[in-house]
């Protein structure tokens, strides 16, 4: 039986999968934490707005809300484009 | 000083009832005055459990309607003269529980007894809501299962900011952790996250471990709480449970692969 246990052995335990999972998951679930309920659709109409003026991917937009202490911080990211955004801006001159 | 201890877990079938009618059971075998109540409304099992399914005559929300008195809706133990339970309606009306009403009947408890036990029905639903709302502390309940624990640190993200004293700024609610359906011998073989392992997971002290015991059935079946079983191991590890509650220091039991002697081994 202890030969079996060797070659069974060399199996990745079900269980340690399971605790590398749920570590993975659960740290995603807590950076969620906080996060008022309209965050996705503040998210999304924020996209919205900025494509209309912008020619941007919606990979270059990003979107957090950060807690520093007692304040709320909302943290707007968008990698533009060069020269794209004189470009636009013109035309809605 | 009278407490108010939400038993809860997020995901169903983990033990919630089955730990709710056993920690109050023993809190009132050791001479505390305890009342037990289901907040599942709509589907009242705490009553089966606690074998007393045959008294109901009024419910939870009777008295919150102000249809019957508390006094009329308690219903006495059989076993033990401290213990009472107030059994969930049956009502399949969602809004049956308001927060006002929830207080005040818990306000009239308080006046009364030691601990309130509040057994919370599963999910994040108004019910269990208000079973956490006014808890001043909290057992959670885990399977060593993925999705259990997952959903108790979701119930402990929700205790830490919907509940009342997260919501009035007070000290926040004391967390206590219960493993349940615990199986050492598929811990041992890698097939089962160790209590370790939930410990380090959700990060809340742990109250006690039950380990798998068919004798967790044959209770239900009968309608006693399984800590009355003081033969089986997991109506000692109850038992246990409440003793450390109560501030006795009790080593943890039923971790380990039971060792089985010269004869059990030659006859199985």
């Amino acid at each position: 039986m202890a030969l079996l246990d060797y070659f069974r052995r060399k199996n990745k335990k079900t269980a340690s999968v399971a605790k590398d999972r749920l570590q993975i998951i659960l740290a995603h679930e807590h950076s969620r934490h906080g996060e008022p309920d309209y965050l996705p659709a503040l998210k999304r109409e924020l996209m919205e707005v900025i494509t209309k003026y912008v020619h941007v991917d919606q990979e270059d937009i990003s979107v957090k809300l950060d807690r520093d202490g007692e304040c709320d911080i909302l943290e707007l990211n968008i990698s533009l484009p060069e020269n794209d955004l004189e470009l636009t801006a013109a035309d809605q001159r | 000083m009278s407490k108010i201890i939400v038993v809860t877990s997020g995901k169903g079938g983990v033990g919630k009832t089955t730990t709710s009618a056993s920690f109050a059971t023993g809190l009132a075998l050791r001479g505390n005055k305890t009342v037990v109540i289901d907040f599942d409304v709509g589907l009242r099992n705490l009553d089966l459990i606690m074998g007393c399914e045959r008294r109901v005559v009024y419910d939870f929300v009777n008295v919150l309607n102000g249809e019957a008195k508390l006094k009329q809706a308690l219903i006495k133990d059989k076993q033990c003269d401290n213990l009472f339970v107030l059994p969930a309606s049956q009502t399949r009306d969602k809004d049956a529980l308001t927060q006002e009403g929830v207080e005040n009947i818990l306000n009239e408890l308080k006046e009364e007894f030691d601990y309130i036990i509040c057994d919370s029905p599963a999910g994040i639903e108004k019910g269990a809501i208000m079973a956490l709302y006014f808890a001043d502390e909290a057992v959670i309940v885990t399977n060593p299962e993925v999705s259990s624990v997952r959903d108790s640190d979701r119930i402990l993200g929700i205790l830490s900011a919907k509940s009342k004293r997260a919501v009035d700024g007070l000290d926040p609610i004391k967390e206590h952790l219960v493993i349940t359906r615990y199986s050492p011998s598929r811990v041992e073989i890698g097939e089962m996250l160790s209590v370790t392992d939930v410990e380090e997971l959700l990060s809340i002290p742990l109250l006690g471990v039950i380990p798998e015991s068919e004798s967790v059935l044959s209770a239900s079946n009968a309608g006693v709480p399984v800590i009355h079983d003081i033969e089986s191991r997991s109506g000692q590890a109850y038992a246990d449970i409440v003793d450390r509650f109560l501030g006795e220091k009790k080593p943890m039991r039923f971790l380990d692969v039971e060792k089985k002697g010269f004869l059990q081994r030659i006859f199985g």
